[in-house]
Formats: C-alpha cells, structure tokens, sequence
C-alpha cells in the first residue's frame, strides 16, 4: 500500500511587494496592488496595506488568506488594548505584538512577510520589518515580498543605513526629506516591476507626517 | 532567518507525535468526487448578473446534468459554487443556520453581501486550517443600500472583491474577455451578452462543461434565476472543417 501524497496545499503565494521607509518625523509605506496565483492574475485592484492604529501601519505580501487572518487578529487584540489602556497602541507595542503574533503560529506559520511603518512616541519614524515566524528588526526602511530580492539592493545603495553596530548608535532613519522618499518609492516600483512579474507600477501608498497622517491612497504613477 | 520545510501528509500510519492527529480522522477531504465546473459573475448597472452550467461530474463522466450551482441567500445576496457538490450543499445548511439567526433578531436588519462573503472566507480558512478543506470556490455577490458587491472566496481561503470574478477555467477563459470587454455600467442586456460570450467559450474548451445553463441576476429588488437553456454553437468553421489538409498522416 503505497503512501497517499496530498493533492491540496494549505499554502498559495499570491505574491506582491511592500516597502516601507522611515524619516526623521515621517514614514513611508507601500505596496503594490496585484494579486496573483501561480502565473495568473486574480486581481489588479487589491490593497496589501492595512491600518493597524492610529500611528501603525503593515503592509504584508504572502499568502492572501493568512494575512488578512493575521490582520484580523491584531486588529481584534488592538481593541481589546484600547479598552484595557485607553490608548492607541503605540508602532513598537504594535511591532512587538506582530512578532508574538507570528511566533505563536510558529509550527503552522502565517505565510506572511510584514513590513511595519509608523510613528514612534516621539514622533519619529520607525519601519519594522519580519519573517514569516516573527524574527524582527528596527530598521531604516525595508522591504518584503516577491520583488524584495530586486528592491533591498537598490534601497540600500540610495539609503544606506550605517551600521547597528557601530557605537554610539547611529540613526538608522534617512535624512532624505518626505518628498524625496515618496519619489524613491514610486522609483523602486517602477523598476521591480520591470523584473518581477508578480509586482505591478502600481502601489497603493500610505505616509505618516508628525502632526498628520495622509490616509491611503492609490496612487499610480 | 529561518528554514521553512513544506510537509508530507499521509492517511496511512503515521507516528503519535504527527501533526495530523489521531488516525481515525481519516474522515478528511482527500479529493473530490461530484464536481461543478466554472461560475462567472460581474456586476452590471442594476446589481450582480452570474451565470454557471447545470452539470455535476463524477470524474469524467457526466453524472448529473441539473444540478442549480447557484442559490439565493437571504435578501440581498448570491452564492454560486463550484467544485465538490457536497461541500456546496453543506455550505448551504450553514448559511441556513446563519441567516435563521439573522431573522431571529427580528431587529430589521439584515446581512448584506459583504458580511456573508466575510462569513464564508472565515469557514472556508478555518476548515483549510484543520486541514479539512471544503472543497469549492465560491462567488458570492449582492445589493444592498445600492452598494453592489462581488467577492470570491477559494478552498483554502483565498478572498477578493472585484468587478468581475470567475473560477476555475473560468480564470483562465472568460476573465481575459471581462477585462477587454466589461465597463461600468452595463445595460442588463449587453450584460447577459457579455456573460454567454464567456459560457460559449468555456462550452468550446472546458470539458467538464455542459451546454444546459442558468444565468441569475441580484438587485436592490430580490433574486430571480433563468430558467435552464442552451447557447447556440457554431462548429462550421473551415479551419475545423478539414483540419490535416495541410498534414497529411498528421490528427
């Protein structure tokens, strides 16, 4: 009696890229807008952002239907913070939360590669950024998903963050100004879209100021 | 980092520490046997237009031939499946279960589209989870308030909302003439049109396909399901007509 092979994957990867860029009172976070299975488009108009507090945003590419669980989840522990706190829940409490959240599906993993962006408690910004089981970093900027392994070099050679550990410690966050960032970001798009199949121009774009934030938008270019 | 290892599952013996749990849960989806073929869905000035043949397969026979793939739900809603036809059937008893309740409250309202859609891509995860799956893809769309709303949840999970929605061959087929061809906006008309341009298509290439189908239509007014009927094929090309002219020898 032969073994029986599955002939089903709990798992797909509709594929997708997220970056995220922190400054020194502002954070940029994108990702593009397509969502795929295998080599088939499922739709061109999807939104990998989701607005996790008031100053906390993730953006995550993966598998579609672990990350809107995985969404759902933080959302649902955020409300039950609000009521034990009465306050928003700050990005590094997020940060932390996203990472214990992770781990906790460490045998059965969320197929989930997070980017984190926000503002800290002093208004600065601040990117986190995860594997799918809750390894994470504070990091300048980032980024996640299929177009990564095409977009990390680049942001590196235009942001370079000196290193975490020289000593003193260094501000990771970049000295550009927003409307730099933002321009470095619709760039990065434009290229890994060039290259990967699975990202699209077309990005949908979130950036936290200090005394404001701007609320998503698609933003095409 | 980490390493992450895809795993092997068995329904044979397995040691007590698998992650599978005990062996008498061999009562697991393993494949399924009645299936449904494609449902294409789009939305249309007035609501949500979709459409889905009437055969059931056991494999590569044809098995039952006026089997409805697509039921109202509640008020305001729509659910066309395809894939196992037991699962569809169960899927049904708990949106039974679920829009009772909803009645119950007797509070005037009621669940729209979106929050059955939601409901639904919770059971479809939840059962990809225990690794259990319920074997469809389902495209549920409604009206409600005038907001139209069409979505599509896959067997493990997999949800989205878009203009127009299809599954299975029907990705592959008739989204490519839905994303040439479909606009906001479409007349009830140009809609059914556009919709039996897709089923044709599907008719010619999908073999699991057959030409006896319903098209069903959701508004702001209710539900109505067109009764069963067959599109007009054409099988006179002269490309077909001789096909290894060109080659002899050749099929």
């Amino acid at each position: 009696m032969t073994k029986q092979q599955a002939n089903w994957s709990p798992y797909d990867n509709n594929g997708g890229s997220c970056v995220a860029i922190a400054g020194a009172d502002y954070c940029v976070i994108a990702a593009d807008t397509r969502m795929s299975t295998g080599y088939n488009i499922l739709t061109r108009d999807y939104s990998k952002i989701c607005k996790l507090a008031d100053k906390c945003v993730m953006a995550s590419s993966g598998f579609q239907a672990d990350v809107r669980a995985l969404q759902k989840q933080l959302a649902a522990r955020h409300l039950i913070y609000q009521h034990q706190h009465n306050k928003q829940m700050s990005c590094p409490a997020m940060a932390q939360l996203l990472s214990n959240t992770l781990y906790y599906k460490r045998f059965f993993p969320y197929y989930s590669f997070n980017v984190l962006g926000g503002l800290d408690n002093e208004g600065k910004g601040c990117v986190f950024t995860y594997d799918a089981v809750g390894s994470y970093e504070k990091v300048g900027y980032s980024s996640q998903g299929s177009g990564s392994t095409l977009i990390m070099p680049f942001l590196d050679n235009q942001l370079k963050s000196p290193s975490p550990l020289l000593l003193p410690a260094q501000d990771a966050v970049t000295p550009l100004v927003e409307a730099e960032a933002i321009d470095l970001v619709k760039t990065v798009f434009a290229s890994a879209s060039e290259r990967d199949i699975y990202t699209v121009r077309r990005q949908t774009r979130t950036c936290y100021h200090k005394c404001s934030w701007y609320p998503p938008g698609i933003h095409g270019t | 980092m980490f390493f992450f290892s895809l795993m092997q599952f068995t329904a044979s013996k397995q040691p007590e520490n698998c992650l599978l749990g005990p062996e008498s849960d061999s009562q697991r989806t393993l494949y399924p046997y009645v299936t449904g073929t494609s449902v294409v869905a789009l939305k249309y000035k007035d609501g949500i237009l979709m459409a889905a043949d009437m055969g059931g397969s056991y494999g590569s026979t044809l098995r039952y031939k006026s089997v409805e793939r697509m039921k109202p739900i509640g008020k305001h809603s729509l659910l066309g499946a395809s894939g196992e036809i037991s699962d569809f059937q169960e899927i049904l008893k708990y949106l039974d279960e679920l829009i009772l309740y909803d009645n119950m409250w007797d509070d005037g309202n009621s669940l729209g589209p979106k929050e059955v859609h939601n409901y639904l891509t919770r059971v479809m995860y939840n059962r990809r989870n225990k690794f259990n799956p319920l074997w469809n893809s389902l495209v549920l769309g409604g009206v409600k308030k005038g907001e139209k709303y069409l979505g599509t949840v896959s067997m493990i999970g997999v949800n989205f909302e878009d203009n127009h929605v299809a599954t299975g061959f029907g990705n592959h087929l008739a989204r490519p003439i839905l994303r040439q061809e479909w606009h906001e906006n479409l007349s009830f008309e140009d809609g059914v049109k556009l919709l039996e341009k897709c089923m044709r298509v599907l008719l010619y290439r999908d073999r699991s396909a057959i030409n006896k189908l319903q098209i069903a239509k959701i508004t702001e007014e209710g539900m109505t399901i067109s009764p069963p009927y067959s599109l007009k094929t054409y099988w006179e090309f002269a490309a077909f007509e001789n096909p290894t002219q060109g080659a002899v020898g050749s099929w």
